[in-house]
């Protein structure tokens, strides 16, 4: 779609575009453009000088037990916050959507903790199930007889962060969800009701399919959440531990090369990042371009 | 509704009452911690209803901070979450509303090129290109200043997708009327188009400013001065150790501190951020 | 006050050639109505006119002066557009004042103008409302208001009635000849509805794929239709056109009259009888087999049943066209 009024100028739009042009080239190309170059850079231990070493550290990324590790436990902590975090928000909206009364309230009173920092959500959670004096570690010890402590066992600081996360990012997914469940036709679900349908069946058969593509929407953005959004949360509770059990990609790109300082690795994997987020860039727009298609 | 069934929305209610309270417990321990006495958070499990410390730990933490990690004041981290939070937000608007209305309204040799480049920065999220900026940032001698906290988040190819997506219901006839009337670009845009981008800023303007006060990482990079710390990045620097090392009663302080004006935002401009949140993405 | 003179007129869009030269002189105070179905670039020729569109060759002309490279404003010319472009933003006043104070007029003067204009369009009382507050009449008013209160030697109207219901339409309709009556400023008025073109036009010319097929007095134009386009565009229903001898034969619905089969010159085998009140309108098709339509409006008193009609016509209201060129043959 074009404007069919144009403004002519030789100097005007460049001038409107520069601001916005050049942080783009200095913070955001030069940036990832020396990453690239970095990942083909091998660095002497005192970062004196360095070597050309084609894919060598890629080749060493990928051999490197550790990393691939750190895939599993990305893939394990996306599914288990993109499914949860789905599912618990469109009960949440479906409830929503139909109490006539107070529908509004129940919004104000879900939506904001979006306003929470990731790393504050973090602290709250690591405070609340903290092993020894944390208010939820009491009752699961006590009254489940559970062994909490999730500083020394590994499922049980990837199940404090996937909590952390969901909680985080639930009011998100609910308004998405909200929103779609508004915008189908009332006189479809009346249609289906006047046929005999009841609640439940005009959930799975009408509501549900018209809300596809909200939720495929959301997937998507939820996998980019626990990939990117959520290194605050990592950082303020298990800083990616015990061991690497909950190392996810980015923290480990952020240990890598702020704490351990390897360029080159950390650069590679800065790139391989990148491609991950190229892909579901991509994955999302093919799903727009669907949308703008309908 | 379509039908009246008295249980089913009972349950829903039931349903939704639950989530609210399931989400709103771990705000609510937060603040009943940060009004209590470190001793009383200790004994496990620690009282559920307020103590008597509120303006003791608030007063604390705003004007000392903790006795442990950081001893900065909160005060200042939340002047400093403020500024940051602003310039990202007022910043990004400035920006991305202008060169998105160069995009739309002019043609130029280039501008699909410049186009594609703001948009692939949608691509790279500052977490995968963590070190390179930083060096960027080192170079540019901006480490531990506000520009360094904010220039380099500014840049947004989100915005400039929302203002050029409303630029373009905007009439046609509109702007010739204006080019009738005699209006110039910026006359136009002044005059006819800023006004009518008004809901579209007040909803970009919610979410980026909870962006920017929300800033984890990048601050953590770039600010080892105390007196640079964000809010966000104060609480962080005050858990030292752990469990019964920290002073919780301070920390859940600040943490109240630091989500209370970006919550205060969402819900006092709830209609702009729904609106903002849902059309950003589209 | 000016006329305009279009001399051989082009515009395209790289290859495609959308106007293919037009030239027509408009005296000053003339109303002219540029009339055409969709698509045949009326509306781009008044906004060449208006300094919207380039104009890929010939020559515009405002009061003389050669106007090719000249923005709109310079033009002294003000335009009514046909969802009438109103600032949202600006209250009715704001809307009517903001190009003269873009040009730098003094505030009393502006403030003269605004409530003359708003007299004679009976806006007095709306003048601090917001567009969206106001009907789709009064919005049309405001947009006209706007183009007054410039004192243009010209004025360009794009569709400024086809958002208007029917009723309102016929109102405005009025309103828009008194209002030439009164200013008489030169005025080009761009439309697809006959109806219009016929009651507000001085002359008009009528367009088809960015030709003007046909310029001249309205009852002219339905008199002596240039082209079988012109015949067929204007009229309702729309002038029979019958194969005969090689050529065209063109005679108007109401031109028929139904008579013995003994005098019939056409026999219409109806299909479709329209019984209005005032008069009946038969639509059908010739007997001997050929597929030609026809129409025909007949007295009220008519008879209206199915089956056979047969028809003659005096020889003075018949047309004759080339059938290959569409053009005007004879008189």
């Amino acid at each position: 779609m074009e404007k069919r009024v144009v403004y002519r100028s030789a100097w005007l739009p460049y001038a409107l575009v520069a601001p916005q042009l050049a942080i783009t080239l200095v913070f955001f190309f030069w940036p990832a453009s020396q990453a690239i170059w970095f990942s083909f850079q091998l660095q002497d231990a005192f970062g004196q000088s360095s070597s050309f070493v084609g894919l060598q550290n890629f080749v060493a990324l990928f051999k490197d037990p550790n990393y691939r590790d750190s895939f599993t436990v990305t893939a394990v902590f996306s599914v288990l916050v993109a499914g949860i975090g789905i599912a618990l928000s469109l009960l949440l909206a479906v409830m929503a959507d139909r109490v006539v009364r107070g529908s509004f309230a129940y919004r104000t009173l879900l939506i904001w903790p979006y306003a929470v920092a990731a790393a504050v959500a973090g602290v709250l959670y690591a405070f609340l199930f903290a092993p020894s004096i944390g208010i939820v570690t009491y009752v699961l010890k006590g009254w489940f007889g559970m062994d909490w402590n999730w500083v020394l066992k590994g499922d049980q600081a990837m199940a404090l962060v996937v909590i952390a996360a969901v909680w985080n990012h639930i009011s998100y997914n609910f308004l998405f969800f909200l929103a779609g469940l508004q915008s189908i036709p009332r006189s479809l679900i009346e249609a289906a009701a006047i046929d005999g349908a009841g609640p439940t069946r005009r959930f799975w058969s009408i509501v549900f399919p018209l809300l596809s593509p909200t939720a495929f929407f959301l997937l998507v953005v939820n996998v980019v959440y626990a990939f990117f959004g959520t290194f605050g949360i990592i950082d303020a509770t298990t800083q990616g531990g015990p061991a690497t059990s909950t190392q996810i990609l980015v923290y480990k790109v952020y240990h890598d090369g702020v704490k351990a300082a390897d360029l080159g690795g950390s650069s590679a994997q800065s790139v391989v990042l990148m491609a991950v987020v190229i892909a579901l860039t991509v994955v999302q727009f093919r799903y727009i371009e669907r949308k703008v298609n309908y | 509704m379509v039908e009246n069934r008295p249980f089913l929305t009972f349950l829903a209610h039931a349903i939704l009452i639950l989530g609210v309270v399931v989400i709103a417990f771990p705000v609510y321990v937060t603040f009943v911690a940060s009004t209590l006495r470190l001793e009383e958070i200790m004994q496990a499990p620690m009282p559920l209803l307020p103590g008597d410390q509120l303006l003791e730990n608030y007063s604390q933490v705003l004007t000392a901070g903790s006795t442990k990690g950081s001893r900065a004041a909160v005060g200042a981290m939340l002047v400093n979450s403020t500024i940051m939070a602003l310039a990202i937000a007022i910043g990004k608007i400035a920006i991305s509303i202008i060169s998105a209305f160069a995009i739309v309204y002019f043609r130029f040799p280039l501008r699909m090129t410049f186009f594609w480049m703001i948009f692939i920065t949608l691509m790279l999220p500052v977490e995968v290109r963590i070190i390179p900026t930083f060096q960027v940032i080192a170079d540019l001698g901006m480490l531990n200043s506000y520009a360094g906290l904010t220039v380099p988040l500014i840049a947004s190819a989100t915005a400039t997708f929302l203002f050029r997506q409303f630029f373009m219901t905007v009439p046609d006839e509109l702007a010739e009327a204006a080019r009738v009337d005699g209006a110039g670009p910026m006359r136009f845009f002044l005059d006819v188009l800023l006004p009518l981008s008004k809901t579209s800023i007040a909803a970009l303007f919610v979410i980026q400013f909870i962006y920017g006060w929300n800033q984890y990482l990048w601050p953590l990079l770039i600010t080892t001065d105390e007196s640079m710390y964000t809010t966000v990045i104060g609480i962080k620097r005050m858990i030292v150790g752990s469990d019964a090392a920290n002073e919780w009663n301070l920390i859940m302080a600040t943490a109240m501190l630091a989500m209370l004006p970006p919550a205060l935002v969402v819900i006092l401009m709830q209609k702009w951020f729904v609106k903002g949140l849902v059309e950003t993405e589209k | 006050m000016a006329g305009v003179s279009l001399r051989n007129v082009l515009k395209s869009y790289g290859e495609l050639q959308v106007i293919h030269g037009v030239s027509m002189e408009i005296a000053d105070g003339e109303f002219i109505v540029i009339l055409g179905p969709s698509g045949c670039g009326k509306s781009t020729l008044l906004r060449m006119v208006a300094g919207l569109e380039v104009i890929s060759g010939g020559q515009i002309a405002i009061g003389g002066r050669v106007v090719n490279e000249l923005e709109p404003k310079d033009r002294d010319i003000a335009m009514v557009f046909q969802n009438y472009a109103l600032y949202p933003h600006m209250s009715v006043y704001e809307n009517m004042a903001y190009g003269l104070r873009i040009r730098g007029l003094p505030k009393s003067e502006i403030d003269a103008r605004v409530q003359k204009a708003a007299g004679i369009l009976e806006l007095g009382q709306y003048l601090e409302r917001k567009p969206r507050a106001l009907s789709g009449g009064q919005r049309q008013r405001v947009a006209m208001g706007r183009a007054i209160v410039r004192e243009p030697q010209v004025f360009l109207f794009d569709e400024p009635l086809s958002n208007l219901d029917a009723k309102l339409r016929v109102q405005m309709r009025g309103e828009l000849q008194a209002l030439h009556r009164r200013l008489g400023t030169t005025s080009l008025f761009v439309t697809h509805d006959q109806v219009e073109a016929m009651t507000l036009a001085q002359r008009m010319i009528v367009m088809n794929a960015g030709r003007a097929e046909q310029i001249g007095a309205p009852l002219e134009v339905y008199a002596r239709p240039a082209t079988t386009f012109v015949a067929s565009f204007i009229g309702s229903p729309p002038m029979n056109l019958i194969p005969k001898d090689g050529k065209l034969l063109g005679v108007r619905p109401e031109h028929l009259e139904p008579c013995s089969p003994a005098d019939a010159m056409l026999t219409i085998e109806l299909d479709l009888i329209e019984p209005l009140g005032s008069d009946t309108l038969v639509y059908g098709h010739i007997a001997d087999g050929q597929s030609v339509r026809l129409a025909a409006r007949l007295h009220a008193s008519a008879p209206a049943q199915a089956g056979k009609l047969p028809v003659r016509y005096a020889p003075q209201h018949v047309h004759w066209f080339d059938p290959v060129t569409g053009k005007r043959i004879g008189p």
